[in-house]
This record gives C-alpha cells, sequence and structure tokens, in this order.
C-alpha cells in the first residue's frame, strides 16, 4: 500500500485514523487537551470516501447521544470529549453499555493528567471501570492511529462501545505518522427497530446486563488486545514492570538511558480494562515482584489484586500528577534498588498565563471589580477564568455551574437579610453547553444575581471554534443563528442590556443599573451581555481602533495598572519605579486608560 | 543520531511553530521524531516549553539534566527549564541582557522587521550558525516553506537568515 509518513500531532493522528477507519459521524464538544481531533476530521473531510457529517454539539451529552444514534443506524461513529466531558455525557455513556450500539462506535476521551488545562485529572479508565465499557490507552500517536480501525472493529463484533483514551501527552505530542486509504464501508442508513434494546425497559436490563458481562469476559481474552511483552534476560528474574500509555513510553526511553533496556520483564497494558484474566494469573504465577505504572488512577494495579504489586495503592507510584521521566526514575530507583536519582530542583512554575492584551474580558472584569467591591463572582470554564488574576473571579467549579452557583449564593445569603452583590461571569459557548437550564433555575427560584454573558462570539479557549449565534457550523459551514437575547428573555428575564466593555462608563452604569434592578420589588436575575469580540481573531483586531499608548512622567509608580488590570503588555519597571507600555504586546486598544489614577497612561497624537 | 532539544517562552511567542519547523526537518530526512508541546490556558501568555526528540525514542518528554539543546525564546523562563539541560548542553537564547550561553536580541530584529513573532526563526537562524542543532540551512528552509502560510513564507526566511548572518 502507498503510504504517506507525515509530522501529526496525536490529534491529528487520530482524526485522520478516524476517516480512514470510515467513521461517518462525527460529533465533539472542545475541551483540551481533546479539541484538535474533531478539527483534524474537519479539515481532512475531502479524504473522506463516503458521505461524513462533522458536527460541534452544543455540548458533550448530545454529542455522544448524535454519534450513538450513527451507530443504531449501521454506521461507523464518534464522539470526542476531554475527560470532564464524559461526566457531562455520563448518562447516555452508562446506558450504552447495557444497550451496546450496531454500527461500530467510539467515544475518545483525553485525560489530562498534570492536569494541564483542566478542573481534575480523572481518569477515564476508572470511570469505563464503573461504567464497564472497554477502554483502550495508546502510548504515542502513531499507535492511536493504528488501533482506532481495530477498536472499530471490536466495538462491532461485540456491539458495544469503546473508548479510546489518549492522555495530554499523546494528543499534543507530534510524531511521523504513516497515512492510508480510508476504507470503503458502503454502508446505508438502516435503523433495526428493536424495542427491547433500544428503548429497554427495567424488565429487558437484567438479560442485557448479563449479555454485557458475557462480552467483557470475552473481549478480556481477545488475542489482539493482550499486554505485551518485551522480555527481560533473566538478570531479575520473578519481576515485572507493568505500564500503560504514556508511561510506557516514558519507562522504555527511561530503562534505554539506565542501561537496563532488556534486562527486565515489561508488559504494556492495551486495554487496561476489562483486564485479561490470563494475564492477571500470568503475573500471579510467574513474578513475585510487580512494579505498576499508569496515569491518573490505579486501575490496573486494583484488578491485579497481585499480593507483590506495588503502585499507587501501595504508595511506591506517587498518587497525583503525571508520571513524566524525572519521577519514573525515582520510583524505579526505588523498585530495583538502583543508584538514588540527583535531587530535583523545585520545580519553578514561571509566568502565569493572563487574559491577552485588548481582550474584552478584561475589561468588564475591571468594570465589575470596580463596581462591586464587595461582590461574591461566580465564574466559569474558559479564557474567562483568568479574571481571578483581576480578583473578579471568586469561583470556578465546572461548565455552567456559575449560574447555579450565583443563584445558590443568593439565596444563602438573603435568607439571613441583606445580600451582596452576585456577579456570575459565563461565555457565550459555555452559555448554551450548560448555562440555559441553570438560568431558567436561577428566574423561577427569583434568585436576585447579576449574569454578564461574556460574549465574544467564540469559544477562544480552545482555538476558537463556531458558537451557535453566529450561524456557521463546523467548517465554516453556514447554518441558523440562534440568537442570546430571545433564549435570555424566554428564560423570564426581564433586566436584560447589552454593551461593548470597552466603553467602560456605559458599561458601568448598566452594571449599576442592573444592581438597582435585583434589589427594586419586582427584581429577580439582571442579565447584560458583554458583546465585544475576541482579539485572537485578526479579523476583530483589523476592524478596531489602535493607537500607540504610552504611559508619562506623571506615572507615580502606584502599579494600580500591572496589578488591579493585569494586562501583559503593562510591565513594570522595579529601577525608575514606573509603569511602561511593552510596545510588542500592546494592541492600542486603550482598555487601560480610565484605570490610571494620575492619567499618566495616554493614547500618543497622531 | 540523537538529540533531545527544548523549546522554551511564553504564549503566543511561536513556540510551537519552531517546535514544528525543527520536527519537519526530522521527517523530511526519514528519521524519526517524537515533540511536546503545551497547549491549552498556558498559551495565554504563560510560560510554555516543548521538547524534541530526534532519534529512536519511545517518548517526546525529557529528563532533567538530558536537553542537549535548549531554544529560549523568554530569557526568564532560564531557571524555569535550565535543568533539563545537561551539564555540556547548549543555551541559544533571545534577550538583551548579557550572560550565559549563545544570546541574540532576536525580539528587537523581528520588530525591525514589523512582526516581534518573527524572534522565534531569528533565534533558530542562530542555533544552526552555531551548528547546536542536528539540521542544517538548507533543511530549515525547506521547513519552513512546508509549514508557513504562503504569504508569510519569505518573511520568514528572512527572519531566519537574520538570526543566521547576525
Amino acid at each position: 500500500m502507498n503510504e504517506e509518513i507525515k509530522l501529526l500531532m496525536g490529534n491529528e493522528a487520530i482524526g485522520q485514523g478516524l476517516i480512514e477507519a470510515g467513521c461517518q459521524i462525527a460529533a465533539a464538544y472542545p475541551g483540551t487537551p481533546s479539541t484538535e481531533i474533531l478539527q483534524a476530521v474537519i479539515d481532512n473531510k475531502q479524504r473522506a470516501v463516503e458521505p461524513l457529517h462533522i458536527e460541534w454539539s452544543v455540548n458533550e451529552k448530545i454529542a455522544f447521544e448524535v454519534a450513538l444514534a450513527g451507530s443504531y443506524s449501521g454506521k461507523r461513529s464518534v464522539a470526542v470529549m476531554k475527560q470532564v466531558g464524559l461526566n457531562v455525557a455520563a448518562d447516555p455513556f452508562m446506558r450504552t453499555a447495557y444497550l451496546g450500539v450496531k454500527g461500530g462506535m467510539l467515544t475518545i476521551v483525553a485525560d489530562d493528567p498534570g492536569p494541564h488545562s483542566s478542573q481534575n485529572e480523572q481518569d477515564t479508565r476508572l470511570f469505563c471501570l464503573q461504567g464497564r465499557v472497554p477502554v483502550i490507552d495508546p502510548a504515542s500517536p502513531a499507535e492511536a492511529k493504528t488501533l482506532i480501525p481495530a477498536a472499530f472493529e471490536l466495538a462491532e463484533k461485540y456491539e458495544m462501545n469503546i473508548v479510546l483514551r489518549p492522555t495530554t501527552r499523546i494528543c499534543h505530542s507530534r510524531q511521523n505518522v504513516a497515512l492510508s486509504e480510508p476504507v470503503k464501508l458502503e454502508r446505508k442508513a438502516d435503523f433495526q427497530k428493536d424495542p427491547a434494546r433500544w428503548c429497554a425497559t427495567p424488565a429487558f436490563l437484567p438479560a442485557l446486563h448479563r449479555k454485557l458481562n458475557e462480552n467483557l469476559e470475552k473481549i478480556a481474552i481477545e488475542s489482539d488486545w493482550q499486554p505485551k511483552l518485551t522480555p527481560g534476560n533473566g538478570s531479575q528474574p520473578r519481576t515485572a514492570l507493568v505500564a500503560s500509555g504514556i508511561v510506557y513510553g516514558n519507562l522504555v526511553d527511561l530503562l534505554e538511558e539506565l542501561g537496563l533496556a532488556g534486562q527486565i520483564d515489561l508488559y504494556q497494558v492495551l486495554m487496561p480494562y476489562p483486564l485479561s484474566p490470563n494475564f492477571k494469573q500470568q503475573l500471579h504465577q510467574d513474578y513475585d515482584r510487580v512494579l505498576v505504572l499508569e496515569e491518573t488512577y490505579p486501575v490496573i494495579e486494583l484488578q491485579l489484586a497481585h499480593p507483590g504489586a506495588v503502585g499507587k495503592e501501595t504508595g511506591a507510584v506517587p498518587r497525583e500528577g503525571e508520571l513524566v521521566p524525572d519521577v519514573l526514575h525515582q520510583v524505579l530507583a526505588d523498585f530495583l534498588e538502583l543508584e538514588q536519582p540527583a535531587e530535583l530542583a523545585d520545580e519553578r512554575r514561571g509566568q502565569r498565563p493572563s487574559l491577552c492584551p485588548g481582550c474584552p474580558h478584561r475589561a468588564a472584569f475591571y468594570s465589575i471589580k470596580k463596581c462591586f467591591p464587595q461582590g461574591i463572582f461566580p465564574s466559569d470554564i474558559g479564557c474567562y477564568t483568568l479574571g481571578m488574576n483581576l480578583g473578579a473571579v471568586n469561583t470556578v467549579h465546572c461548565m455552567g455551574a456559575c449560574i447555579s452557583q450565583g443563584a445558590g449564593f443568593y439565596q444563602t445569603y438573603a435568607q439571613d437579610g441583606d445580600f451582596p452583590t452576585v456577579v456570575v461571569t459565563i461565555g457565550d459557548s459555555t452559555f448554551f453547553h450548560a448555562g440555559i437550564p441553570a438560568m431558567v433555575n436561577a428566574v423561577v427560584q427569583q434568585a436576585r444575581i447579576i449574569v454578564v454573558i461574556l460574549d465574544n462570539a467564540t469559544t477562544a479557549m480552545t482555538g476558537g471554534q463556531p458558537v451557535p449565534h453566529m450561524g456557521v457550523a463546523a467548517g465554516g459551514k453556514k447554518t441558523k443563528a440562534i440568537a442570546i437575547e430571545p433564549l435570555v428573555k424566554a428564560s423570564g428575564v426581564d433586566f436584560l442590556e447589552t454593551c461593548d466593555p470597552y466603553d467602560h462608563q456605559q458599561f458601568e452604569r448598566l452594571l449599576k443599573q442592573a444592581d438597582d434592578y435585583i434589589r427594586s420589588p419586582e427584581g429577580g436575575v439582571a442579565v447584560l451581555i458583554s458583546r465585544h469580540g475576541c482579539i485572537m481573531d485578526p479579523s476583530v483586531r483589523k476592524a478596531q481602533d489602535s493607537t500607540i499608548i504610552t504611559i508619562n512622567d506623571k506615572c507615580i509608580g502606584c502599579r494600580k495598572c500591572t496589578n488591579a488590570f493585569e494586562c501583559p503588555a503593562l510591565i513594570f519597571d522595579t529601577e525608575q519605579n514606573v509603569a511602561l507600555v511593552d510596545q510588542d504586546r500592546c494592541i492600542g486598544c486603550g482598555t487601560c486608560l480610565p484605570v490610571c489614577p494620575v492619567d499618566a497612561i495616554v493614547k500618543e497624537e497622531k | 543520531m540523537k538529540q533531545q532539544i527544548i523549546v522554551s517562552g511564553i504564549g503566543g511567542q511561536g513556540v510551537l511553530f519552531l517546535t514544528r519547523v525543527i520536527a519537519q526537518v526530522a521527517v523530511n530526512r526519514g528519521i524519526p521524531v517524537l515533540t511536546s508541546e503545551t497547549h491549552g490556558m498556558a498559551q495565554r501568555g504563560g510560560t510554555v516549553l516543548s521538547t524534541i526528540k530526534v532519534g529512536d525514542f519511545a517518548s517526546p518528554l525529557i529528563r532533567a539534566g538530558q536537553a542537549d539543546i535548549g531554544l529560549l525564546l523568554w530569557d526568564a523562563n532560564l531557571p524555569v527549564h535550565k535543568g533539563l539541560l545537561k551539564a555540556d548542553g547548549k543555551l541559544v537564547i533571545s534577550t538583551e541582557r548579557d550572560g550565559e550561553g549563545e544570546r541574540i536580541d532576536a525580539a528587537c530584529i523581528a520588530r525591525e522587521m514589523g512582526n516581534p513573532v518573527l524572534s522565534n526563526l531569528v533565534l533558530l537562524g542562530l542555533a544552526i550558525k552555531k551548528k547546536a542543532l542536528f539540521c542544517t540551512e538548507e533543511e530549515c528552509e525547506e521547513a519552513i516553506r512546508q509549514l508557513a502560510p504562503k504569504k508569510f513564507v519569505e518573511q520568514n526566511l528572512e527572519a531566519f537568515k537574520k538570526g543566521l548572518n547576525g
């Protein structure tokens, strides 16, 4: 076969693998580290030899259910999400284990050990153990791609949803990856009605549950998915290393560097759940000491139940964070009684991230904090989480939580009498994802809160995926635009205003009006839409005024601009004790001008 | 041939592009390469680190004291990432200050060219001039032509040359 070798990111390799395996329905909600998977499917759609529907769904539950129906109809489908996205999709995911699928269905869930860009480091493999769903743990981008057609075949053989679990270090790794011709499956949509299965009432579930358990037993002994042994030379008898995912790759390189390659029996576990009973038995028989290396929870270790196994459960391996090579080195040195590695210097964190220069969210946050210095500020998941740097974000929990948390804060304070002004901030994409039911709830429960919808017309954090109110679907396809305002009004909100946060005077006036409203006899939820396009979008930057901003000699070195406004383009010169503008980074928006108490930040005359 | 490389900077400086250019050279030469990159929240101006392992490796991550070369676009990252370098590892840094390693004010050169983000390729040019990397000038040019958006190819090559001849 004609193979082309390309430098591909893990997520691109997976996206290409889906197209080559004949996937026809692909749905996702963006989230780091998974986002580029669907993007790669979009970017390479022209390679597909059969019709391919691709969508950025409104949330992960919807993505899963759309893909599920594709599979019910006999075609190959995929739902893609990050690890916490699976929590959102948990309801259909758990039932699918019992009911099964028809056409091959994969759920690709990208975990984020570390975590690097997530609200926790939960392990999808443990989720799969609880959900009784087989899960595959690739060790490199190229392997992830290779396993996709095999995973589809497994899904079709047992009519089960199969999970592929890459981690950040697979998703955001690049490697030489071979492309091959997409298969042509020539399937037509053919949904076979079967109420006993697709509508299964409790009466049918014991039989389905039994079938599921039988399938898991068979899958666990499938020959293609057995752990792979790289035998040692006998110098370390009755000792084994067991690893899965990227940790396996880290371990291989470490053994090589330490001159231990080929000395100890080394197993790579491709499918951590269901774990092969033959493998378990073999480990019990042939080894006295086993070191289990996996991210992030002890899924293999728990299933092994081997008296000589050490890992996270026993404390031999750190229970949190990534098993990066330096951590592995220490673990291995302890296990094999090697020379102790040199002590690592304390980890230094470097520069913290901040909202971009010119980011409209910064202007909005500054005004919110200024108007309500004593307010409570629940916020949410997205770039605007970084509003915490300005002291204008007090809680960040999970998608859409801010509105319900805001309402909860109101109820809890109001029952004691007076209540602080609660200003909730939520991005436009997050609002569509999980904010609407919370909005309805807050109105019905008569919460008196201000909700600021930070509408920058995109899903910014993950790189600018389309949002429902822009009238654009995956790949730039035109579709119907669902405006935010009528949704807010239909949720029963009577105070609704829209303002560009760059106009700080008007924005602050509206915030105060909103506060008056929530405290008035007829008050309830007040919504202010903060509308200004994401500054990462070149067309937004091009369309807005830009002047050279400088700081003149009136500067008194009070640091208000660098601390309270926290724009990366404002830097403090500790030697001269004045603030400066970094012209490489300043975009000339002028939103910092009102921040200076002595008017030292000025627009340079043209 | 084996080489372990780190590329360090802050989000928005073009660390990812520089990483891809170097890795693409390896692919063009037909040798295995693995990279690891920082995406997500840190890309909003926070410290980012790419690692590149050229040759027969299984994982893209680099252990402390194992990197052969460090390319730094943000000199304040030096204390954060220096520990990854070998004792005799080569440092190539974009900075206006004096100090250890090969240094060039790539940001200043890029600014004069009208685009501060070009400092990444200025730095690559210097690294090639100092023979710190496994790749040649011609191989880098080829990779830049492959990866840069069409209308920026010439400007990118010019930035690379400025580092090379600077």
